[in-house]
């Protein structure tokens, strides 16, 4: 386990809360600890409602970090992100975090192939700039449902896919990835992926194909966050164990360790 | 300030409070040290541990529901030896007492497992599981039949002088008749109440949410069928009932106390709140204080109701 930073659970006050996209939003909130400790692909857990009504907290990947706020990025898909998206500057969330394992930026790569699903943009701006701040080039494969929903801020040299063709190339970011690995080049790639099952496991075949490194950030139905409630499982190819948690173990694995399914 | 007790017995056995925190709920507690002061609490209920490992079910394991949650882990855990040599020795540097929750497919494995315990320093007692609703054999069909429930508390009460308590699962007809087989047996007291079995589904795909259809609802949703069975139970039996279901506040833990429950157990609303069982053991003891009590003894079983209308009175 490379990250020994202890969980903090938080009130924290709202700085901003901006609709960046159709129904996506950007929330920000003053977290200092978390700020000083985060790394990317970690994720906190906020407790929506202080009632009992959405019941449990709901995970995010932390966007980025600017001085003492923490960003993070989301779209409502029902009733807990909704009420998230109300929240007006000023107002206090209860938050824990730094949670789960960060992509591991040392391995040996010199150009970052990001991709990103709908949502699964989230990680990156974190992530690429702490791989910047490292001298690693960074392309980012963008892809989302149509324009309406494209969020890409503070990402670097993005390549845009949407599945209705509204904006840049008209299909599938995996497919837009393939073209791009078909060129040429003398570059030592790592893939960075978040986004639908779908697409991650198009990208497990597709690095398994070409050997290249993919680091998957995984999304699971998760109750505590810490690895306690047992909720988020994900079956690992190992077979001495059988599966690992995505709030503790993950969310980020890499695709050679753990066997995806739809049903995920 | 005036002092007031909050501390009680089991069977010689004494803890420091009323709240403990429900088995799967709190991992093997060494999980949540930088989130709650584990020595603040009556005691942890431990995950349930088996002989060996289990892996648990596919996902998905847990849906939300209203206030509510549905889970079908299927008792993962790292097995009885693994927490022996990787978890006790750290529990035991805590000063809160650990319960040992067993869950078993067979008789003889809750032997085996509480006979290895049985060996170890550092346990205060056991809880036994014989109601998990999300394992094939074993589990609940153990917890839903009189005769094999008072029979496992039988064969454990032969193997230890430890408090040993049963929980009883809510999905029988009458949970008052398990509570007075196992008071029968010698258990020294009972947990009320496991999860109820509960069902979610996706309109879009028309799939279960929980990868085994039917799963274990906790939780808020479930604290008024909660208090029913411990009020039922406390009827029942003089053995000491721990309460549990839906319990989120100081207020939800002295209803369980006002329904008969001797001491409480905070199970879902720790993966919501890390804190809030220790939220609970102080807002008790400001409770018992601004009633001037000398002792929170004096809640238990202290529901002022005109026993005519209730309608317990037809099944006991």
């Amino acid at each position: 386990m490379s990250n020994e930073t202890k969980p903090q659970q938080q009130w924290c006050v709202v700085e901003n809360c901006t609709e960046i996209a159709e129904k996506i939003f950007r929330l920000s909130f003053k977290f200092p600890q978390l700020a000083a400790a985060v790394q990317p692909g970690q994720f906190v857990n906020i407790r929506v409602s202080e009632t009992e009504e959405p019941l449990l907290r709901r995970p995010f990947s932390v966007s980025r970090v600017e001085g003492d706020l923490i960003e993070i990025m989301l779209q409502i898909v029902g009733s807990g992100t909704r009420i998230l998206s109300e929240k007006k500057s000023g107002e206090l969330l209860d938050v824990l975090g730094p949670l789960g394992q960060p992509f591991h930026l040392q391995a040996e790569f010199d150009t970052a192939l990001i991709v990103a699903g709908g949502l699964g943009v989230a990680p990156f701006p974190l992530l690429t700039a702490a791989l910047m701040k490292i001298g690693k080039h960074v392309e980012t494969f963008a892809g989302f449902r149509s324009a309406q929903q494209e969020c890409t801020e503070h990402l670097e040299n993005i390549h845009l896919a949407t599945d209705d063709g509204s904006r840049g190339f008209h299909g599938t970011v995996v497919k837009l990835i393939e073209d791009y690995l078909e060129k040429k080049s003398t570059a030592k790639y790592k893939v960075f992926a978040c986004g639908p099952t779908k697409m991650l496991m198009a990208l497990t075949e597709l690095g398994k194909r070409k050997s290249i490194c993919c680091e998957l950030s995984l999304e699971g139905q998760m109750a505590c966050g810490v690895g306690i409630c047992q909720g988020c499982p994900v079956e690992l190819i190992d077979e001495e164990k059988k599966y690992a948690l995505v709030c503790k173990d993950g969310p980020t694995f890499l695709s050679t360790e753990i066997n995806l399914r739809e049903a995920n | 300030m005036a002092a007031v007790k909050t501390s009680f017995k089991i069977r010689g056995v004494e803890f420091a409070n009323r709240v403990f925190v429900a088995s799967g709920t709190f991992g093997y507690g060494d999980e949540m040290p930088s989130l709650v002061d584990v020595n603040r609490l009556g005691g942890i209920m431990t995950k349930s541990l088996s002989w060996k490992p289990r892996d648990g079910n596919p996902p998905r394991r847990i849906a939300e529901t209203t206030s509510g949650m549905l889970n079908s882990i299927g008792l993962a855990n790292i097995g009885v030896h693994a927490f022996i040599a990787n978890k006790l020795p750290a529990l035991r540097r805590t000063s809160t007492k650990i319960i040992a929750n067993i869950a078993a497919s067979s008789i003889q494995e809750y032997c085996d497992v509480l006979s290895l315990l049985e060996q170890q320093e550092g346990i205060a007692g056991y809880e036994i599981n014989i109601s998990c609703p999300n394992v094939k054999e074993g589990g609940l069909n153990f917890g839903t039949d009189p005769k094999m429930t008072a029979a496992i508390a039988s064969s454990l009460r032969k193997l230890t002088d430890r408090p040993l308590i049963i929980k009883l699962t809510p999905n029988v007809t009458h949970i008052s008749e398990f509570a007075r087989a196992v008071e029968s047996e010698g258990a020294d007291a009972v947990s009320v109440i496991n999860t109820l079995i509960g069902m979610a589904i996706d309109v879009k795909t028309r799939k279960p949410k929980l990868s085994t259809v039917t799963g274990g609802l906790s939780g808020p949703a479930i604290k008024p069928i909660a208090l029913a069975k411990v009020y039922e139970v406390a009827k029942a039996v003089k053995i000491p009932i721990f309460g549990i279901g839906g319990i989120a506040d100081v207020e939800d833990a002295i209803e369980f106390l006002l329904a008969g429950a001797t001491a409480v157990q905070v199970g879902t609303m720790n993966f919501v709140d890390p804190a809030a069982s220790t939220k609970i053991v102080n807002g008790m003891e400001r409770y018992a204080i601004d009633q001037h009590m000398i002792d929170v003894q004096q809640l238990v079983g202290a529901l002022e109701a005109d026993i005519k209308f209730s309608v317990l009175q037809s099944w006991l």
